[in-house]
């Protein structure tokens, strides 16, 4: 086994056994950065794999949401029914919005805007549906807490940590297979040069398409397992511009293109946001926004010292 | 409906999306030269509407905020130069997301910054002639409304005669056509670039200046204005200035139309909406030009 083969044993195996000696808290943030490495690695495939910059995200996961949590709250189905459907309806709008978008030649800053446009007129739109409830939200009931029941994705905290464990270790591995494959090359070829590509006979325009759909296809899971997680959707949490920004944080802080950047970013950003927040709580400094004021001072000098993510820098100090 | 309301809000919606348009000439400037995009601009806004706010009322100097135009502009030119000179210039040449994240940083300090200094609750400024307006006929139009919209036309006017008549605009504009020619022919382009944010800066602070007298302020209003800029350039064509004012009135009256006739709470869905359809059909936007 290589070196770095051992490094990822040891840390998968101190993963699995976290909740053996971690607390709720602890828990709690360990599943949020399983969970925004899972959505942050689905984010890559479209950016860091074939270079299309989505700035919305949000649109995903909050679709994803209110498709499964809606069936659930208005029609009864459980979410194992659900989460399908949330993934075929997230792939067809990935490639409704992908197609639309690269049939018209559009890429760079007007895709993003594209995509950003698209999470807007949703969040709206939802904020004024009666079967999403508006902006007054909609509430996933929930029966006993804490009482397992895996058909409809109610469980104990530790549920939610293994599950969100085996996403983020399913899309690492899934990536990794994908990076060394041919539709890899294809995509990286795609993001290098597109008229180079084009010359070499691979079909810009479907694989593209193809980053998108499954891009969209994994981050509709990371929408449902969150609906699930809170048990309640509002449009401007989920569809919000913050939200997208929260998902691609992790990968570019951590690595766009990397398959570890999107984990490492993930962690670093959690563990930042959660670490100030408790060193203000120490010193009793409580001025809301001096908190996000510091986050946005770190985020500022490491965009500027290390831009092309933290683990590009590790992995050289490390030689791995 | 009579046709006199319908005529009334149409007039208020292109004055006040000349004042849109004005905040969106700055980012169209910056993007046209500097090729970067200004994520942060709509926190920059607030950040001048809050400027305004404290002239008028934090120090009691009363000053009126179409008078707190000069001293915030001011201050806005040399943020907007240190900014590009000190931060944003090592990026000139970096992929759009390390950009994207870079203003990302920038607009999560200014909002916070913003939330700890002021508070959450909204702010704004009482003048004498707030309530005062012109009649004629069936219409009345603010006189607030129509200051600000003059204020911001002739901001607008003021760039365009700059970049077309004098010599460091027409060096500029040079920059933006060819960044390596401008290079050889012995422009400072750094130096040009930073001029180029601080009078993109200059048009944020003249429109945050103008929009404090029309609505109030909070923090968290940055991302909305800054998506506000970002459709309306996009209609009117990145990187020109009479799109980025064209752009400004469609949004400003296709706003107020939704809010009259559909319901206020959606009003930026149909400018979304807009958006979508000239990215689509037109993606320069309307009078943007082909590269």
């Amino acid at each position: 086994m290589t070196r770095s083969g051992r490094a990822l044993a040891l840390i998968g195996a101190l993963l699995v056994a976290l909740p053996a000696f971690a607390g709720t808290y602890a828990l709690s943030v360990a599943t949020l950065i399983l969970w925004f490495a899972y959505a942050g690695q689905a984010w890559n495939v479209m950016m860091g794999f074939a270079g299309q910059l989505s700035l919305g995200h949000a649109l995903y996961v909050g679709v994803a949401g209110y498709v499964a949590g809606g069936l659930f709250v208005h029609h009864g189905v459980p979410p194992v029914v659900g989460l399908p459907v949330a993934m075929i309806a997230c792939t067809l709008g990935g490639l409704a919005i992908g197609s639309l978008a690269f049939r018209f030649g559009i890429s760079g800053v007007y895709l993003a805007l594209l995509t950003i446009a698209f999470a807007e007129f949703t969040r709206i739109g939802f904020d004024h549906l009666a079967w999403t409830g508006g902006p007054g939200g909609m509430f996933l009931k929930v029966g006993r807490h804490g009482a397992w029941d895996l058909l409809n994705f109610r469980g104990p905290p530790i549920m939610y940590y293994y599950a969100a464990l085996i996403l983020a270790a399913l899309a690492l591995a899934l990536c990794a297979r994908l990076s060394r494959s041919r539709v890899g090359f294809y995509w990286r070829a795609i993001r290098e040069d597109e008229e180079a590509a084009k010359a070499l006979g691979i079909n810009v325009f479907r694989w593209k398409l193809g980053a998108v759909a499954l891009s969209a296809a994994m981050t509709s899971v990371a929408g449902v397992f969150s609906a699930f997680y809170y048990n309640s959707l509002f449009p401007e949490q989920v569809f919000g511009i913050h939200r997208s920004i929260e998902i691609i944080l992790g990968p570019i802080i951590g690595g766009v293109g990397t398959l570890f950047g999107p984990i490492l970013g993930a962690a670093a950003l959690t563990l930042l946001s959660d670490g100030i927040t408790e060193s203000f709580a120490a010193l009793g400094w409580e001025i809301s926004g001096i908190k996000q004021v510091s986050y946005g001072v770190v985020l500022l000098r490491v965009v500027m010292f290390l831009p092309r993510g933290i683990w590009p820098a590790l992995a050289r100090r490390l030689r791995l | 409906m009579s046709a006199d309301l319908i005529a009334n809000v149409v007039i208020a919606g292109v004055l006040t999306g000349l004042v849109y348009g004005l905040m969106a000439l700055g980012l169209s400037v910056i993007f046209g030269v500097v090729r970067v995009v200004n994520f942060a601009h709509g926190e920059m806004m607030t950040v001048a509407m809050y400027a305004a706010t404290v002239l008028f009322a934090g120090l009691g100097l009363g000053l009126d905020p179409f008078l707190a135009i000069i001293p915030v502009g001011a201050a806005f030119f040399v943020f907007g130069y240190a900014l590009q000179w000190v931060v944003i210039n090592p990026f000139v040449t970096r992929p759009e997301h390390a950009q994207f994240m870079l203003l990302v940083a920038v607009a999560i300090i200014l909002v916070n910054a913003l939330l700890a200094i002021f508070g959450p609750d909204a702010r704004g400024v009482q003048t004498d002639y707030q309530l005062d307006s012109l009649a004629m006929g069936g219409i009345l139009i603010d006189k607030t409304r129509l200051y600000a919209a003059g204020v911001a036309l002739a901001t607008a006017l003021g760039l365009l005669v700059f970049f077309k008549k004098t010599r460091v605009g027409t060096a500029i504009r040079a920059c933006a056509d060819n960044h390596l020619g401008a290079l050889i022919v012995g422009l400072h382009v750094r130096r040009l670039y930073a001029l180029t944010f601080g009078i993109g800066a200059v048009c944020v602070a003249v429109a945050g200046c103008a929009m404090v007298a029309l609505v109030d302020v909070t923090p968290s209003a940055g991302p909305a204005f800054t998506l506000l800029a970002f459709v309306i350039v996009i209609v009117g064509g990145l990187g020109s200035m009479a799109g980025a004012l064209l752009g400004g009135v469609l949004i400003g009256v296709s706003e107020a139309l939704a809010g009259l006739l559909v319901a206020p709470s959606a009003k930026s869905m149909f400018s979304f909406g807009l958006l979508i359809v000239v990215l689509l059909l037109r993606p320069r936007g309307l009078l943007g030009r082909k590269t």
